[in-house]
């Protein structure tokens, strides 16, 4: 995170940054989140009256169906995930490690970056892995956002399944928000944050990738990070 | 003073013990005891002596009262009410006045630390309490005082579980939920508003038979009773399944029964008995009426926005504000600037590319 050594992001080299697991799991947790967001939504708000007989209809069973099954997918890639991070690379440990708030090193190079995107800098530094803005960003919204959402989403879910999902969120988090309405509220609300932090991240990905002197969207697919000028 | 078991009590009441046996049976089956506990329960009441329950009322509607008195088993209402020996309800005993008040200190003496606190309303804590005067002082001090020499208490209905409107924002009285205000007793919530009759019977009658309180969830009610959500049991819940909501009250969906989840029903978020015990002798409960279950079992219900939104409101962001409303405003802004933000920098980059040409050119 700290700025590299001239060689390793000197223009024309390519690094080797996000491993396949990490890949694998970026793509599998957007694809995630895409269809909890949609399927919560409509679960919140559902769609139109299907007419005819209950039994002849199961709309809102699988909406629920799939908004369950991919948090279960969601939460077991995460808790890998993290696995990953301890047996992976250091790129793979950036995510889940607090940043460096103490670190002036850290904060020079986060005005730097909101200088950047104010378009007050020219050049934005190069980076292996994420830069200090993307780092605070990261770790809130998919670190912290992420065990928010799996904490009271099992919650939520351990209220109708009862097993362990009840043993083990529902039984304290309900008490902790005081009632469950206030869980489903609150899950909401990070929900969205989540969908802010995705557009915010989408946006910046492909606008680096166009104006900074370092490849973004190929470097999640391929690993590979190039950097130029 | 000779100390009378439930059992004569009841023959001394004019019940048969047939009548009695009968009791016995229906509530090991409300309890959800298996046939073997019956003669357990008679066996106890007819060997324990009966335990004395002070009933106390604070700020409250009397609601709960209005509910206990219509337990719906017969036997229920008659055995209990002679049986628990309510020494002490204000607002059903005969005494008045001073003789009334004496009675709390009889029994305070007389049954120290053996009888049953029974409170219905909360206190007032603002000005020294004194928004709820009983017998000429605040009623937390009784409270308090009564609290001290009991066994247990038994907190009736939100109001004593929660604090229940009178505790809606800004809760100029300041009415506090009676366990923040008695911490070293054992609390059993019941609530509601007012809990299901026969929730209240039963858990009276379980105390008073078994001698200990029933098993409790984090948050002190009874699993037998709180254990489920309104919505796990609910008769309109394959309709939830099928994705058939009323979407207005008038409409034919109304007409048909389904499901109330976009009026804002809580059911799906309440822990409460309705939907099994239902009410009045089993008769109806609010969602088999075609109204939503408005979760008045739950902490601030009251504080929680309409009663008839799915998605209900934020304080903090206005009273119209609900997470969808919020969430989708920022979602909005968020997507504006992104644009602006796309645009000033591919404006950006054409100027500097411009001047690298024109640098170039010449």
């Amino acid at each position: 995170m700290s700025v590299k050594t001239m060689d390793e992001t000197a223009a024309g080299t390519t690094v080797y940054v996000y491993e396949a697991p990490v890949r694998v799991w970026h793509w599998i947790s957007a694809l995630c989140i895409v269809v909890l967001a949609v399927t919560g939504y409509f679960i919140a708000n559902p769609l139109p009256s299907v007419s005819g007989e209950a039994s002849e209809h199961f709309l809102m069973g699988y909406i629920r169906f799939m908004h369950f099954s991919a948090a279960y997918i969601f939460a077991i890639g995460f808790v890998a995930r993290i696995y990953w991070a301890m047996v992976g690379n250091k790129n793979a440990r950036q995510l889940f490690m607090l940043p460096p708030i103490f670190s002036k090193d850290w904060w020079a190079g986060m005005l730097q970056e909101v200088r950047w995107y104010l378009f007050l800098e020219k050049e934005p530094r190069k980076y292996v892995g994420h830069n200090p803005l993307a780092l605070l960003f990261m770790f809130v919204a998919i670190t912290l956002g992420g065990l928010f959402m799996i904490a009271t989403g099992f919650a939520l879910y351990g209220e109708g399944a009862q097993g362990w999902s009840h043993a083990l969120f529902s039984s304290w988090v309900i008490p902790l928000f005081g009632q469950s309405q206030d869980v489903h509220t609150w899950h909401h609300m990070v929900a969205w944050g989540i969908v802010w932090f995705i557009m915010l991240h989408v946006y910046a990905a492909i606008r680096e990738d166009i104006m900074s002197p370092q490849t973004m969207v190929s470097a999640i697919i391929s690993g590979y990070r190039s950097f130029r000028k | 003073m000779e100390v009378e078991t439930f059992y004569e009590v009841m023959r001394r009441q004019g019940i048969t013990r047939r009548s009695f046996m009968k009791f016995c049976s229906l509530t090991a089956a409300s309890l959800g005891l298996a046939p073997g506990f019956v003669p357990k329960i008679a066996y106890a009441m007819e060997t324990k002596p009966r335990t004395p329950v002070i009933w106390l009322h604070g700020l409250e509607c009397t609601c709960c009262s209005e509910s206990f008195i219509r337990s719906a088993h017969p036997l229920t209402k008659d055995v209990v009410l002679s049986m628990i020996s309510l020494d002490y309800d204000d607002t059903l005993m005969a005494a008045a006045g001073y003789q009334a008040e004496e009675i709390i200190a009889d029994v305070r003496k007389k049954y120290k630390g053996n009888f049953i606190l029974a409170v219905e309303g909360n206190p007032p804590l603002n000005e020294d309490g004194m928004y709820c005067i009983q017998a000429g002082r605040p009623f937390v001090e009784v409270l308090k005082e009564t609290a001290a020499d009991a066994k247990a208490i038994i907190s009736w209905g939100s109001c004593a579980s929660w604090g229940c409107v009178q505790a809606g924002k800004p809760n100029p009285t300041r009415a506090t939920p009676v366990h923040k205000v008695i911490t070293d007793k054992p609390i059993i919530k019941v609530p509601g508003c007012p809990p299901i009759a026969e929730v209240m019977t039963a858990v009276i009658t379980y105390m008073l038979t078994f001698d200990r309180i029933p098993e409790l969830d984090r948050q002190g009610r009874p699993k037998m009773f709180y254990g489920q959500r309104i919505h796990d049991k609910c008769y309109r819940r394959a309709n939830f399944d099928a994705g058939q909501f009323v979407e207005h009250w008038d409409d034919d969906a109304a007409r048909k029964g389904y499901c109330l989840y976009k009026m804002g029903c809580k059911g799906p978020t309440t822990y409460n008995a309705c939907s099994t015990v239902r009410w009045n002798d089993g008769v109806s409960f609010p969602i088999q009426s075609g109204h939503g279950c408005i979760g008045c079992s739950e902490d601030g219900f009251w504080d929680k926005g309409g009663f008839y939104n799915r998605v209900t409101g934020i304080n903090q962001f206005g009273i119209e504000a609900n997470a969808d409303k919020v969430g989708g405003t920022v979602a909005a802004v968020v997507g504006a600037a992104v644009v602006a933000h796309a645009a000033a920098s591919a404006l950006s980059r054409a100027r500097s590319t411009h001047d690298d040409q024109n640098r170039e050119d010449k």
